[in-house]
C-alpha cells in the first residue's frame, strides 16, 4: 500500500505538468493574436511586434511554456488579455470566491436533503414514502439545470415575486437561494439513492440483528450502529460530487448572472484571453485530480475492507 | 415424459446469454416504453425531413411567439418559426452528434484500447491507462469546450479555403464542420471510461482455460480476442450505452448552450435555450424556453430509465 501511495503521489504531478502543456499548446494552436486583439483594430504594426517580442510571444512553444510554468509556481499567472493591466491571479481570486461559495450551497443542500431523504425512504422501507422517495431519485437525476433554472425562475422570481432572478449579494442573502437550489437538485437524487443503498444494506448485516437480539434500544440501533457505517460510501462520493458541481455551477452562474469562475472563463474563451483560460484550467484540473486523489486514498481508512493494492489499480 | 420433454429442450437452439438478456429487457414494460420513447425522437430526428410540418428556417412573421395551436402545435417562436419543426431537427442534432461520439469513440476507441490494455498488459497498458487519465482529469467537459473554442476557427478556416479552391458550397452551410468537430471532441473525451471498463473485464476474461485451450491449438491472437475475449466482455458495454448516450447529447446541448457548439441557424436544443432563455422572454413566452428544455429532460429520463432496465436485464443477480 505504500507504494501505491507513493505511485500516486509521484504520478499526480507530472499527470499536472501534461495537462497544463495540453492545454498551453492549444491555447497556441487556437485563432486570434492575443497581442492584435489587445491594440484592437488600427494598430501599428511595428508596435504590434514591439509587444510580441516583449511578452516573448515569438519564442519557440517549449521556451515559453516553460517559462509559464516558471511563474506560476511563483504564483504569477500573468496580465489578463482583455482586463488590461489587470493580473490574473486578483481576478481569478475574487470569482473564485464567489464560485466556492455558490458551491457550497448547493452542496449543503444535496447533501442535508439527499441524506435525510434517503435514511428516511430506508427506515420506511416498503411503504409509499419509499416508493415516493426512490421515484423522486430516478426523476431528479434526469432533471436538468436547463429544466429546473428556468420552471424555479418562472415560479418564485415572476409569479410569486418573492426571490431576486439574478445578481450575487454574498453568501446569506435571498440571491443564493435560487441558483444553490438549482445546483443541488441533482445532488439530492444522487445522495438519496446512495444513504438508501447504503442504509438498506446496513439493516440486513448481522451485527444490527445481534444489536437488537441483546435488546439495544430501537434509537441507538440507528444512530450508533446504523447511520454510522450507512454514511461511509456517502461521505467518499462528497469528493466526487464537489467535483460534479464544477460544472453544474458553470451553467447557473451563467443563468443566473453570478459573478463567478463559470462566467469569467466563458467570457474569456470568446476574447481569447488564454492567461485566463490557462489558468482556470489548471486550478480546476489540479482541483479535480487532488478531490479524487483525497477520495481513493481516504477509502481504506474509511472500509478496512478495503486494501490498495501495490500495482496501479484504475478506479 | 420426462425423457420427451428433455428431448425437446434438447432440439431447441440453446440461447446466448445476449439473448436470454434480452428476453428478460423484453418483459419489462417500462424499459419497453422508454425504448419507444427513446426510438420515436431518433426516428423523427432521422427523418427530419419527411416528419417535420415545415422548413427549420421558415419564418412567418405574421405569428411571432404564439402558443400551441392547430397549425403549430408547440408554437412559434421570436421570428414566427414552427417550435415543433425546430424540436425535430434539433433531435436530428442530437442523433447525429450521440451517434459519431458514441461510435468512434466509445466503440471504436474505447473498446479496441480497452481490448489491448487488458489482453496485451504491460507497457501498452500502461501508456493507454496514463494517456487516458490525461484525458479524464480535465474536470467535466472542459477539454471538450477548449478544444472546441481552439480547433473549430483552424479548421472553418481550412474548410472554407477548401471551399473556395473547389467551388464546392455546402459543408459549411450544412452544419457539417460543426457536427465533425464537436463529435470527435466529444469522443476524445469519452473513450477513457468504455477502456477501463473493458479492460477490466478483460483481465479476468484472458485467465479463463478457454482462452489458454484455444492459444494451445494455435488461434492467432486476433482470433482469440474476436472469438473468445470480445463476446464475453460485452455486456458492460451494452449496459453503459444507454448512460454514454445521455452524456454526450447532454454536453452536445451545454455545449451550444454556451455559443460554441452548433451554431444557428442549424437548430439544436441547446440554441433553441439560449435563444429563449431570457427573463423577458420566461416573463411573456415561457413556453419558448420550456419545450426544448423538456425535451432535454424526456431524454435524459428515457435514457436513465432504459439504462437502469438494460442493467437489470443484463446482471439479474446485482440487484
Amino acid at each position: 500500500m505504500g507504494t501505491y501511495i507513493a505511485r500516486r503521489l509521484m504520478w499526480t504531478p507530472v499527470l499536472l505538468l501534461i495537462v497544463s502543456f495540453i492545454t498551453f499548446a492549444l491555447g497556441q494552436f487556437g485563432p486570434g493574436d492575443p497581442v492584435q486583439i489587445l491594440m484592437g483594430q488600427y494598430s501599428d504594426p511595428e508596435v504590434v511586434e514591439r509587444i510580441r517580442k516583449q511578452k516573448g510571444l515569438d519564442d519557440p512553444i517549449a521556451i515559453q511554456y516553460t517559462r509559464y510554468i516558471g511563474n506560476v509556481l511563483q504564483g504569477d499567472f500573468g496580465e489578463s488579455f482583455q482586463y488590461r493591466g489587470r493580473q490574473v491571479s486578483e481576478l481569478l481570486g475574487k470569482r473564485l470566491w464567489v464560485s466556492a461559495q455558490l458551491n457550497l450551497a448547493g452542496l449543503i443542500i444535496s447533501v442535508s436533503l439527499g441524506i435525510t431523504i434517503g435514511l428516511f425512504a430506508a427506515l420506511k422501507q416498503g411503504t409509499w414514502w419509499d416508493s415516493a422517495a426512490v421515484s423522486f431519485t430516478l426523476i431528479g437525476q434526469s432533471l436538468h439545470i436547463f429544466l429546473t433554472a428556468p420552471v424555479l425562475l418562472i415560479i418564485f422570481a415572476l409569479k410569486l415575486d418573492i426571490l431576486p432572478t439574478h445578481g450575487w449579494e454574498g453568501f446569506f442573502s435571498l440571491n443564493t437561494i435560487l441558483p444553490a437550489v438549482v445546483l443541488g437538485i441533482p445532488g439530492i437524487a444522487i445522495m438519496t439513492r446512495l444513504t438508501r443503498a447504503s442504509t438498506l444494506d446496513i439493516t440486513g448485516q448481522d451485527y444490527i440483528r445481534t444489536a437488537r437480539a441483546k435488546g439495544l434500544p430501537e434509537r441507538i440501533v440507528r444512530t450508533r450502529h446504523i447511520l454510522r457505517n450507512a454514511l461511509i460510501p456517502v461521505v467518499t462520493s462528497l469528493g466526487f460530487s464537489l467535483a460534479g458541481l464544477a460544472s453544474g455551477s458553470f451553467i447557473v452562474e451563467l443563468f443566473f448572472g453570478i459573478p463567478g469562475v463559470g462566467l469569467l472563463t466563458i467570457e474569456s474563451l470568446f476574447a481569447r484571453d488564454y492567461p485566463i483560460i490557462m489558468a482556470v484550467t489548471l486550478l480546476g484540473t489540479t482541483l479535480f485530480v487532488l478531490a479524487n486523489l483525497v477520495v481513493d486514498l481516504a477509502y481504506p481508512y474509511l472500509d478496512p475492507r478495503i486494501r490498495l493494492r501495490g500495482n496501479y489499480v484504475a478506479r | 415424459m420426462l425423457q420427451g420433454e428433455v428431448l425437446t429442450n434438447l432440439d431447441r437452439p440453446s440461447r446466448s446469454y445476449i439473448q436470454l438478456s434480452l428476453r428478460r429487457l423484453y418483459r419489462k414494460k417500462l424499459s419497453i416504453v422508454c425504448l419507444a420513447i427513446i426510438v420515436l425522437m431518433y426516428g423523427s430526428g432521422i427523418f427530419a425531413p419527411l416528419v417535420a410540418p415545415y422548413g427549420y428556417n421558415d419564418q412567418d412573421l405574421t405569428k411571432v411567439k404564439q402558443g400551441p395551436s392547430f397549425s403549430n402545435p408547440l408554437g412559434t417562436d421570436r421570428l414566427g418559426r414552427d417550435m415543433l419543426t425546430r424540436v425535430i431537427y434539433s433531435l436530428r442534432t442530437t442523433v447525429i452528434i450521440t451517434v459519431i461520439s458514441l461510435v468512434t469513440g466509445s466503440l471504436l476507441l474505447g473498446i479496441t484500447l480497452g481490448l489491448l490494455a487488458g489482453y496485451f498488459g504491460r507497457w501498452l497498458d500502461g501508456i493507454i491507462m496514463r494517456v487516458g487519465e490525461v484525458t479524464a482529469s480535465f474536470p467535466d467537459i472542459f477539454l471538450v469546450l477548449i478544444i472546441v473554442a481552439t480547433v473549430k476557427p483552424r479548421i472553418l478556416t481550412w474548410v472554407h479555403t477548401f471551399e473556395d479552391s473547389t467551388g464546392i458550397d455546402w459543408i459549411v452551410r450544412l452544419g457539417i464542420v460543426d457536427y465533425l468537430v464537436i463529435s470527435l471532441a466529444l469522443a476524445a473525451f469519452s473513450w477513457f471510461g468504455m477502456a477501463r471498463l473493458v479492460r477490466g473485464q478483460v483481465l479476468q476474461v484472458r485467465e479463463n482455460q478457454y482462452v489458454e485451450a484455444s492459444r494451445a491449438i494455435g488461434s492467432s491472437t486476433l482470433r482469440i480476442l474476436a472469438i473468445h475475449v470480445l463476446p464475453n466482455v460485452i455486456s458492460p458495454v451494452i449496459v453503459s450505452i444507454s448512460a454514454g448516450l445521455a452524456g454526450i447529447a447532454t454536453a452536445e446541448i451545454v455545449l451550444s448552450w454556451l455559443g460554441i457548439g452548433i451554431q444557428p441557424p442549424t437548430p439544436s436544443l441547446g440554441v433553441m435555450i439560449f435563444e429563449n432563455g431570457n427573463l423577458s422572454v420566461l416573463r411573456s413566452d415561457p413556453h419558448l424556453t420550456l419545450v426544448p428544455s423538456g425535451v432535454l429532460v424526456v431524454l435524459l429520463f428515457t435514457f436513465n430509465l432504459l439504462g437502469d432496465g438494460i442493467n437489470d436485464a443484463f446482471n439479474p443477480r446485482a440487484r
